[in-house]
C-alpha cells in the first residue's frame, strides 16, 4: 500500500535539517488549520442560522448568484447557500464519523494481531489483505446498498473499509516497537503487559498512527462525497455536496455556480486535512522537534 | 547463602539445538559474578531467562531459583507471569548495553524514571518527584531538573547509560544484572560508568551480575568469573585463578589476547616516551 509505505518509510532527518523544515512544517499546518477551520465555522453557524429553510422551493429555479439568494438556487429552486452550509455538516460528519469507527476497530484490530502468535497474525493478515484489496468504494457500496442510504450507512461503509488499512498499518507499527528494546527493559522492571501498551506501544505508534488518520479523514470526505453522487449517502432534504454535485451536473453550462461551489469546498476540506495531517508529524512526535 | 542459583540450565529455540547446554553457577548476595563469552555465547540469554523474559519460541530447563530476604525463593523457570513480575525490579534489574534503545524515545527521562518508583514503591506526586530527582543525582547526573524534563535523544550517551543504571537500581534489587553496560560507550565514559556501577553496587551492597565479551573489563570489578562458549561452561571460578592459569584453550587465548593488548599499549608508552 503506498500510503502506508510513504509513512513508514519517512527517513528521519537529522538535526542539522530540522529548522528550515520546522518552519515549513508549521505554515502548512496554519494554513491547513485555516482551511478546515473555515468549513467547520460554516458548519457550526448552519446549526443556528442558514439564509432559508433547506426545503423551501420557493425561489425562481436556476437563478444565478445575487439578491435574496447569494449564491443562486438549484434547478428545484432552492437556496444553494443553504445547501453548502449544511452539507459543511454533513461533510465534517462523514469524515470523524468514519476516522472514530474505522480507528477503534482498526486500532484494536491491529494491537490484537501485532501481539497474536505467528499462526493468528498470519490468518488476521490475509484477512486484512482481502479485505483491502476489495476497493473501498466497492464495499462502501455493498454495505450501503444493503439497508437504506443514509448517512450512517455511509460511515458505516467508508469506516469498516478504513479499519482494515488501518488495522493493517497498527499490526506493522506494533510489530516494531515490540522488537525494540526498551520493551524489553521496561519488563525487566515488571511493567505489566496492559501498562506496555498504554505506556510505550500506543505513544510510540500515534505519531505516524495520528497522521494516517488525518489523511484517512480527507479519503473519508471523498468517499463520502463519492458515495452521495451515485445516491448511496444522506437523502434529501439533508444537502451534501456530493449529492449536490450529481444534481448540478445536467445544467453545469447554465448555473455554473451549482457544479463550482460544492467542487470547490470538497477540495478545500479535503486539502486542509491533508496539510494539517503533514503539519502534525512533528507535533506528534517529539524526536522531530528541534534539537536543543 | 547464595542469591542467584543456576543449575543445568538449557535454553533451546523450536527447532532443537541447544543455545545453552548444562550451564551452572551460582552468584551469593553482595557477590559479584562474570560472565565472558563472544557474541552468540548465550550471554544475554542468561541475563533474560533470570528475568523470565525469553523471547517467545525458546523454552528453558533446568533451574533457575532466585532466594531474595523477605521475598522467599522462587523457582524462575516455569513461573507464571504474575509471579516473575513481582520479582523484576525488586529481586533483580537489567541495565542493558545500548542506552539509546533501551530508553522510549518518546517518554522525558523523568517518567521513566518514575515508572518502576510508581510501581513498585507506590510513590506518588511530589515523593515520587523527590524520589526521581534523588536516583538521576545518585548516578552523578549533573542537572537533575533538566535531565528529567529531557528525552533521551536530547542527551548524551554517558547520560543515557547513568539514566538506564538509575532506573534499574531505584528500587534497590538484589541482584543487579549489567548486560553489556559500557561496551557502547567512548572509553573515557566507560571507566566513569564502571567506577559509577562499582560504587553503587557496594554502597547498597547489591549482587552483580557482569556479563562482557572484555575480560579485563570483568576481570577488574568481579571476584568469580564464568566463560561461555556456544552456551557452554568453558571455565569458571576466581578472577586471579581464571587470569594467572587458564585451563581451556579458549580461556587462555582471551587471557593471552587481553595480555597482548596490555602489552602493545605498554610498548607504546615506552616509544612515547622515549621520543620526548
Amino acid at each position: 500500500m503506498s500510503v502506508e509505505q510513504a509513512v513508514i518509510g519517512a527517513p528521519e532527518e537529522d538535526g542539522a535539517k530540522t529548522t528550515p523544515r520546522h518552519v515549513s512544517r508549521s505554515v502548512t499546518l496554519t494554513i491547513g488549520c485555516v482551511l478546515v477551520g473555515v468549513i467547520v465555522l460554516v458548519a457550526v453557524v448552519s446549526l443556528f442560522w442558514v439564509p432559508f429553510a433547506p426545503e423551501d422551493t420557493s425561489g425562481r429555479r436556476l437563478m444565478p448568484p445575487g439578491l435574496p439568494h447569494l449564491l443562486g438556487t438549484d434547478k428545484l429552486g432552492r437556496d444553494l447557500l443553504t445547501q453548502l452550509m449544511i452539507g459543511a455538516r454533513i461533510a465534517l460528519a462523514a469524515g470523524a464519523g468514519s476516522v472514530l469507527l474505522g480507528g477503534v476497530i482498526g486500532i484494536a484490530a491491529g494491537l490484537a494481531a501485532g501481539f497474536a502468535t505467528r499462526w493468528l497474525d498470519d490468518v488476521v493478515s490475509a484477512l486484512l489483505d482481502i479485505l483491502i484489496a476489495f476497493p473501498t468504494l466497492l464495499l462502501a457500496m455493498l454495505v450501503a446498498a444493503t439497508q437504506a442510504a443514509s448517512l450512517t450507512s455511509a460511515i458505516v461503509a467508508i469506516g469498516l473499509a478504513m479499519s482494515a488499512i488501518v488495522a493493517r498499518l497498527t499490526r506493522v507499527l506494533v510489530k516494531r516497537v515490540l522488537a525494540q528494546d526498551f520493551i524489553t527493559a521496561s519488563r525487566t522492571s515488571g511493567t505489566s503487559w496492559p501498562r506496555v501498551v498504554i505506556e510505550h506501544v500506543l505513544p510510540n505508534i500515534w505519531p505516524t498512527l495520528s497522521v494516517n488518520l488525518a489523511l484517512q479523514f480527507g479519503l473519508a470526505v471523498l468517499a463520502e462525497a463519492s458515495l452521495s453522487y451515485l445516491g448511496l449517502g444522506a437523502p434529501p432534504p439533508n444537502a451534501s455536496w456530493g449529492r449536490m454535485l450529481q444534481e448540478a451536473q445536467a445544467s453545469v453550462f447554465i448555473a455554473p455556480v451549482g457544479v463550482i461551489a460544492p467542487g470547490v469546498l470538497i477540495v478545500v476540506l479535503v486539502i486542509g486535512v491533508n496539510l494539517i495531517a503533514d503539519g502534525f508529524r512533528d507535533v506528534a512526535d517529539p524526536t522531530r522537534r528541534r534539537r536543543r | 547463602m547464595s542469591l542467584l542459583e543456576v543449575a543445568g540450565l538449557r535454553v533451546r529455540p523450536g527447532d532443537g539445538r541447544d543455545l545453552i547446554s548444562d550451564l551452572s553457577f551460582t552468584v551469593d548476595a553482595g557477590g559479584r559474578f562474570g560472565l565472558i563469552g563472544e557474541s552468540g555465547s548465550g550471554k544475554s540469554l542468561t541475563a533474560l531467562t533470570i528475568m523470565g523474559l525469553l523471547p517467545p519460541g525458546m523454552t528453558a530447563s533446568g533451574s533457575v531459583t532466585l532466594d531474595v530476604p523477605g521475598m522467599g525463593r522462587t523457582e524462575i523457570v516455569g513461573a507464571g507471569e504474575r509471579r516473575l513480575n513481582r520479582l523484576r525490579g525488586r529481586a533483580a534489574s537489567v541495565v542493558f548495553q545500548e542506552p539509546l534503545t533501551a530508553l522510549d524515545p518518546l517518554m522525558r527521562i523523568g517518567h521513566q524514571v518514575a515508572g518502576p518508583l510508581r510501581r513498585i514503591q507506590g510513590l506518588r506526586g511530589r515523593a515520587l518527584r523527590e524520589a526521581v530527582t534523588a536516583a538521576l543525582e545518585e548516578v552523578r547526573l549533573a542537572e537533575p531538573g533538566r535531565i528529567a524534563k529531557a528525552y533521551p535523544h536530547e542527551i548524551s550517551g554517558g547520560q543515557r547509560q547513568r539514566v538506564a543504571i538509575a532506573m534499574a537500581i531505584a528500587c534497590r534489587p538484589a541482584l543487579l544484572i549489567a548486560d553489556e553496560p559500557t561496551t557502547a560507550l567512548d572509553v573515557t565514559v566507560q571507566a566513569e560508568v564502571l567506577a559509577l556501577l562499582d560504587g553503587l553496587v557496594s554502597a547498597h551492597s547489591m549482587a552483580l551480575l557482569f556479563i562482557s565479551h572484555d575480560l579485563a573489563v570483568v576481570s577488574g570489578i568481579t571476584d568469580h568469573v564464568l566463560i561461555l562458549k556456544d552456551g557452554v561452561a568453558v571455565e569458571s571460578g576466581a578472577v586471579l585463578d581464571v587470569v594467572n592459569g587458564p585451563r581451556h584453550p579458549y580461556a587462555r587465548e582471551l587471557v593471552d589476547s587481553a595480555r597482548e593488548l596490555d602489552a602493545a599499549l605498554d610498548g607504546l608508552n615506552a616509544t612515547d616516551g622515549g621520543t620526548r
